[in-house]
């Protein structure tokens, strides 16, 4: 490990000492900063608490350099301490070092990579190494990967390696391969044709050395997925389906079931129109590249969701997270532009999105009388491919419209009514459902060029959980320099005691590629997901300082 | 060890930063095709404007509205490409076609689903939005949108299409 660190620094070094010597023929050096840093004060009203450190700071630092088709770089990380509400279980993140270091060659044809990678095979179904800093997920490969293309329109991938977990990483060996034929580029006479067909498959397979006492283990599990992808004008269809051998893990009980996936998604578009349908049903596909990990650590896999991705603040308190032990889900999204010098879409045209998911459990039946579900050192439970449980686990509709009034008022609506099955998705008992209904207004005002003042006002309303919720949002901004204040305030809890605001003010400063931001206040305690991971963010009262650049 | 990684950081400071070519990553067009990223970013001695974003991020929507009001208008004058480069990953890639179709948006658009070509150029958050000159080369980059950032924009793009340099 040492040695490649070395040799990779020393590469680079070599370089860059290279430049002085041939200034008209040098590589390139490009990267990027950032550095987070929180001042914590308690706050018994929302539960915010204070650190030993005072002040904890999460930084990370990129530096590649390229020259021709060669290329290296490093990431240098440091987490002193590692900010609240980060996966950071005993203090396991912690510290400073260089955990991810690369070198990559590559010309047209050949990519060959070592040390740190990141990939995705077709969906991510069986396979996705990725990286999400705003969760604290990095699941980047180390070891080897290469990628060559056959024949135009035919493109193969080789991965092995381990898992990142923290500083360290995973014990299992994965290794897999991936390919795709497209074969209007691969076939010279259809490289004009309308109809674009092409279709792919994978494998991946860990190798985790097991003496469970209990259990006798598979110690190699393989995955399979294949993938198609279709196009006629205005039309998509695509879909893969994925299948996983038995791998008993603690999440399931140690059941011995196969797991299956399978996804499908239409499109339709023509200018002015948009049309997604998409459907996605799963049993039993978790996957981590150590079967006793937990949290969002080592996961190998990835099942997408299939509810909207809410970035305002209020839709966001109730995220949906995948359930790779089991969910069927259905979604439907319509964009629609009313066009514009119409009466109904003004001089610059209207846009309308409409979105809709519905997930519910899949449907399970015993496999015997006397043996209950999910029983372990079992086959768990029989399941139907498509078959669709009971429960339901979430349903959002949400409605947005967007107008440019003239050059200088902008104003975005929406409406959200969102289903949350809050026992399961928080992993939690007790709890009701929660049913909102929330309503957005988000105007822009351009005062004159570089000069604008923004207003957000959301309310939720809901009988559940906290109650309704109302949050207003003023934005000033001049060339470079914003300003920000907002207030969101639990007008509504059941607690009449316990209605308090989270009071937030703050500015900040963008050059190029280098931003700013100071604020200070109060932030609730909440769940933030993408993708099937979330992390809990702890409700938090202080001062922060957010710097990134890029160079 | 730790002089190596002295003398790298010194090494790497005094270098000028804005020579950076577009690496070759592979992603994906509207209809699944793969193409390379050295060849979205062709435009016959002109200059391209890289913009990243995804469907979920509201500033992103903004700023390439924006681009969109004015792009026949900067694409006359200047010769500008404008390419924008979703980060929507599985979750959403599928629909940002449909997306884009339906709001008219009329620039060459590519799918980076596990942030390849984003990693490459070194982007931390969207929107973030690179210029390069006619010969391929970054010339100027902006992350963020705030409001009435697209006018400062074409200033720079009119600069560099005259071969000007950006103060």
């Amino acid at each position: 490990m040492k040695k490649l660190t070395i040799l990779i620094l020393s590469i680079l070094s070599s370089g860059v000492f290279s430049l002085y010597s041939q200034e008209n023929n040098g590589g390139q050096v490009s990267g990027n900063f950032q550095s987070d840093i929180q001042y914590y004060m308690e706050d018994n009203q929302i539960g915010a608490v204070a650190v030993d450190e005072n002040v904890l700071v999460n930084s990370w630092a990129n530096f590649a350099y390229t020259q021709g088709n060669f290329s290296a770089g490093f990431r240098y990380e440091g987490y002193l301490n590692s900010l609240l509400g980060y996966p950071n279980q005993g203090g396991i993140n912690d510290g400073i070092g260089m955990p991810i270091k690369w070198a990559m060659f590559n010309n047209n044809n050949l990519e060959i990579t070592v040390g740190n990678y990141y990939e995705q095979f077709g969906n991510g179904l069986i396979f996705r190494s990725y990286e999400e800093k705003t969760l604290g997920v990095d699941n980047a490969m180390m070891g080897f990967r290469v990628k060559y293309t056959i024949a135009p329109g035919v493109y193969l991938k080789g991965v092995v390696g381990k898992q990142r977990y923290y500083w360290d990483y995973g014990p299992s060996i994965v290794r897999g391969v991936d390919g795709e034929i497209q074969f209007n580029d691969l076939i010279t006479s259809l490289s004009e044709s309308n109809f674009r067909f092409a279709a792919g498959g994978s494998f991946v397979s860990k190798f985790q050395k097991e003496n469970n006492p209990t259990y006798n283990l598979p110690q190699n599990v393989g995955s399979a997925a294949g993938r198609i992808n279709m196009s006629y004008k205005g039309i998509n269809l695509s879909s893969e389906y994925a299948y996983k051998i038995n791998d008993p893990n603690p999440e399931n009980n140690y059941i011995y079931k196969p797991g299956q996936a399978f996804l499908i998604n239409a499109t339709y578009s023509q200018k002015g129109l948009g049309v997604v349908l998409g459907t996605k049903w799963v049993d039993n596909m978790l996957s981590r590249s150590d079967r006793n990990a937990t949290l969002s650590d080592l996961t190998l896999n990835l099942m997408p969701e299939i509810s909207k991705n809410h970035t305002y603040t209020l839709p966001a308190f109730y995220p949906y997270a995948s359930q790779p032990i089991g969910e069927f889900g259905v979604k439907a999204n319509v964009f629609y532009k009313i066009p514009k010098n119409t009466i109904i879409g003004g001089k610059y045209g209207t846009t309308v999105s409409l979105y809709y998911s519905r997930v519910h459990d899949i449907d399970r039946t015993r496999i015997s009388d006397t043996i209950p579900e999910f029983s372990s050192g079992t086959l768990g439970y029989n399941s139907n491919l498509f078959s669709i449980g009971k429960e339901l686990f979430y349903q959002d509709m949400t409605v947005e419209i967007s107008r440019k009034w003239n050059k200088n008022i902008y104003t975005n609506i929406s409406y959200v009514n969102l289903l949350y099955n809050y026992n399961l998705l928080r992993g939690v008992a007790g709890y009701d459902n929660v049913y909102a209904h929330i309503g957005i207004v988000d105007m822009t005002y351009k005062i004159k060029s570089g000069v604008a003042i923004r207003g957000e006002f959301q309310g939720m309303f809901t009988d559940q959980d906290e109650g309704n919720w109302g949050l207003g949002l003023i934005e000033l901004t001049i060339p470079k320099w914003f300003f920000t204040v907002f207030d969101n305030w639990n007008y509504g809890n059941p607690d009449s005691n316990n209605r308090p605001h989270y009071l937030s003010a703050g500015f900040g400063f963008v050059s190029g590629g280098n931003r700013i931001q100071i604020t200070y206040g109060k932030q609730r305690e909440g769940v933030m997901c993408i993708g099937g991971v979330c992390r809990n963010v702890p409700a938090s009262n202080g001062f922060s300082l957010s710097i990134s650049s890029t160079f | 060890m730790k002089n190596i990684f002295l003398v790298l950081i010194i090494g790497l400071l005094s270098i000028n930063l804005f020579s950076q070519e577009v690496p070759q990553v592979q992603i994906k067009d509207l209809n699944g095709k793969t193409v390379n990223t050295k060849s979205i970013v062709e435009n016959d001695g002109k200059p391209v404007l890289v913009s990243f974003f995804a469907t979920w991020c509201k500033p992103c929507i903004k700023e390439l509205s924006a681009f969109n009001d004015e792009y026949e208008d900067w694409a006359e004058e200047t010769g500008v490409k404008i390419v924008a480069i979703s980060t929507d990953n599985a979750r959403s890639s599928s629909s940002v076609g449909p997306f884009v179709n339906a709001r008219g948006w009329e620039f060459d658009i590519y799918l980076d689903a596990n942030g390849d070509f984003k990693r490459a150029m070194n982007v931390g958050n969207v929107p973030h939005t690179f210029l390069l000159d006619g010969n391929g080369k970054v010339v100027w980059q902006h992350t963020s949108y705030l409001e009435g950032d697209e006018d400062h924009t074409f200033e720079i793009i009119k600069k560099v299409a005259k071969g000007q340099a950006i103060k």
